[in-house]
């Protein structure tokens, strides 16, 4: 390690604030009932709920969130500037102020929300609405990893795509996604992992009702709260998506590996 | 190939008013079909602006580009083809390959675009790197290439895509000197082999010489000159023309009898190459190895040769001698035993002798041979 030796000291207590509370969480465990609980009706309910969601959002966000990011790419600098900031909003913003400005955007009574309701259109606290909230704290991972990618990309490659006589679709589809690839599939993995944990929009925008809208964060905290099961459920629940957690990082790092990055 | 060529179909034609920023180019030219057109001239001289004109990335002010009946750009009726679809291909100093397609792929990538079958693209790209030597390699990712053999792969690629007219910017300024070699040689033969109309852009006169056979020189936004390149190179009409042919230049008022006073008042004798008219603008060219120096002017006078005062600047090394720079843009090429012989010292006055049969005078005004 290069720099002052005492850093390392620093370093040691940073890891141990993000390892020690999962070594916690694990060591509480009480394994015997582990097995009920994440077989459970509820857990399973969740965690299906929790997977079909946020893959839901993930897909929003690679539809929405790559054109968005090549929009920021390539407009001039002062005008990326103001839309990078926008764009990450949801990343400092709570999500529970997510939420709420959700609720006032679409709730029966909100700014868009009001008309949908006039022709029968519901959205809040439905399994639509976990997915809404979902995609709006998610989207800033996938628009700034892929950004970030397209910028450094540059257009010289789209050039010379152009004099080979490609058309614009043809150069996007096979030379300007293709090298943003790697990127692109951070992006989506962040995204997908960030969607899965959501808990505070979804809990104001689209509640807590099970087999609708309670993801696994919201049964994890229904079950801490002692909504029925107790503790021990919350805690292997938590263990639960941990694994799914690190499955989904695993994945992205052997892919990156195959591809050779 | 040829057949089509003739119909002159392909023909590039340029006149066109363009700005970017504070910079004008206004410039006319015509790139034969079939043939290569070389653009000469110095940095800052519009090269690029007029690349982007005919490439499409930069719609003219006032004017035109045309390949043959069909219209590229016209200012008047405000047509502007996209580049995709102006069948206009440009090899750069930089290959830009795909890095993530393998050079066949590459290759293959603008008969794709066009339309055709995966196995008609794969057949077109492995005639065509069999054509640059690559046969072997199609399976290469770019990195995984040298940089000679990219730039070979770029060729392959620009012409698999059947451009109506290829457009070369420095193509060979990036590769060291033995592969820049290989890579002329084999461009100017599949060039020629493919009756390609082509516009090549550099500042490298073996570039000009080894795939052109005609050239405009461009300075500041204008064609200052043109023509073939050969008359071009012999007469040339600016210092930076001159220097690219390796030419001492002087400019100065033709006397009549193959004098020459130049603008500093200097006597310069040589053979008129066109029919000048006393009293007219002219311009004197002679090659540095005709050249001889002394050290002192002991005043005798040889029959038909001149004398000119120099003073030595400095000197580099030349094919079999030294180059003797001297001050004002004059040089000679002595023999290194001449060279030792003389023991010059910078700053040194000296006096050249200039043999009247090594000169050529020709008129300043080559407008009359510019608009070919």
């Amino acid at each position: 390690m290069s720099g002052p030796r005492w850093l390392i000291a620093p370093a040691v207590v940073g890891l141990a604030l993000i390892v020690l509370p999962l070594v916690a969480l694990i060591a509480k465990l009480d394994w015997t009932s582990v097995p009920a609980a994440i077989v459970s009706p509820e857990a399973v309910s969740a965690l299906s709920l929790s997977l079909v969601t946020a893959a839901a959002a993930t897909v929003v966000c690679i539809v929405l969130g790559v054109p968005l990011a090549l929009l920021i790419a390539r407009t001039t600098s002062r005008a990326a500037g103001v839309l990078r900031a926008v764009v990450t909003l949801p990343l400092v913003l709570p999500p529970l102020v997510g939420g709420i400005a959700l609720l006032f955007l679409l709730g029966r009574t909100g700014l868009v929300g009001a008309s949908l309701d006039a022709v029968g259109i519901r959205i809040p606290f439905t399994t639509g609405a976990v997915v809404i909230a979902q995609s709006f704290v998610a989207m800033p991972f996938l628009v700034i990893a892929v950004e970030g990618a397209f910028r450094t990309a540059g257009v010289r490659y789209e050039q010379v795509a152009a004099t080979l006589g490609a058309s614009r679709w043809t150069t996007f589809r096979r030379v300007t996604l293709p090298l943003v690839g790697p990127s692109l599939v951070a992006g989506i993995v962040l995204c997908f992992a960030r969607a899965l944990g959501e808990f505070g929009a979804t809990a104001l925008f689209a509640g807590n009702q099970q087999g609708v809208t309670r993801t696994m964060p919201l049964a994890i905290y229904t079950s801490f709260n002692g909504g029925g099961v107790g503790q021990d459920t919350a805690i292997a629940l938590s263990l639960l998506l941990v694994v799914v957690a690190v499955l989904v990082l695993l994945a992205m790092r052997s892919w990156r590996e195959d591809v050779g990055l | 190939m040829s057949a089509s060529a003739e119909d002159s179909d392909s023909s590039l034609v340029v006149d066109v008013l363009a700005r970017r920023g504070a910079f004008a180019l206004e410039v006319a030219l015509q790139a034969a079909a079939g043939h290569v057109l070389a653009v000469l001239g110095p940095n800052g001289a519009g090269k690029s602006t007029l690349l982007d004109i005919v490439v499409g990335r930069l719609r003219p002010e006032r004017g035109g580009v045309h390949i043959g009946v069909r219209v590229l750009s016209d200012a008047r009726s405000g047509i502007h083809i996209e580049p995709e679809h102006r069948r206009v291909g440009l090899l750069n100093q930089a290959p830009s390959l795909f890095p993530h397609l393998t050079a066949l792929e590459n290759v293959a990538f603008g008969p794709r675009a066009a339309g055709a079958s995966r196995h008609d693209a794969r057949a077109d790209a492995t005639r065509l790197l069999a054509a640059v030597g690559l046969l072997g390699y199609e399976d290469r990712r770019p990195a995984r290439l040298s940089g000679g053999q990219q730039q070979r792969v770029a060729l392959a690629r620009a012409l698999a895509a059947r451009p109506d007219v290829l457009l070369l910017d420095e193509p060979f300024s990036a590769l060291d000197v033995t592969t820049a070699g290989d890579m002329r040689m084999l461009t100017a033969e599949t060039l020629r082999d493919s009756a390609t109309t082509a516009v090549i852009v550099t500042h490298d006169v073996v570039d000009a010489l080894s795939l052109a056979d005609d050239c405009v020189v461009l300075d500041a936004g204008r064609v200052v000159d043109g023509g073939r390149i050969d008359r071009v190179l012999g007469m040339p009409r600016s210092p930076f023309v001159a220097a690219l042919a390796g030419m001492n230049f002087l400019a100065g008022t033709f006397l009549g009898g193959g004098l020459l006073r130049t603008d500093d008042g200097r006597m310069l004798r040589g053979r008129e190459s066109e029919p000048l008219r006393a009293g007219e603008r002219a311009f004197a060219a002679f090659a540095p190895s005709s050249v001889g120096i002394a050290r002192d002017n002991d005043g005798s006078r040889v029959e038909g040769e001149s004398r000119l005062d120099a003073v030595v600047d400095q000197w580099e090394r030349s094919v079999g001698g030294v180059h003797v720079r001297l001050v004002g843009a004059l040089g000679a090429d002595l023999k290194p035993a001449e060279f030792a012989a003389l023991g010059l010292r910078r700053g040194e006055p000296v006096v050249l002798h200039v043999p009247a049969t090594a000169v050529s005078v020709y008129s300043a005004d080559g407008d009359a041979s510019a608009t070919r």
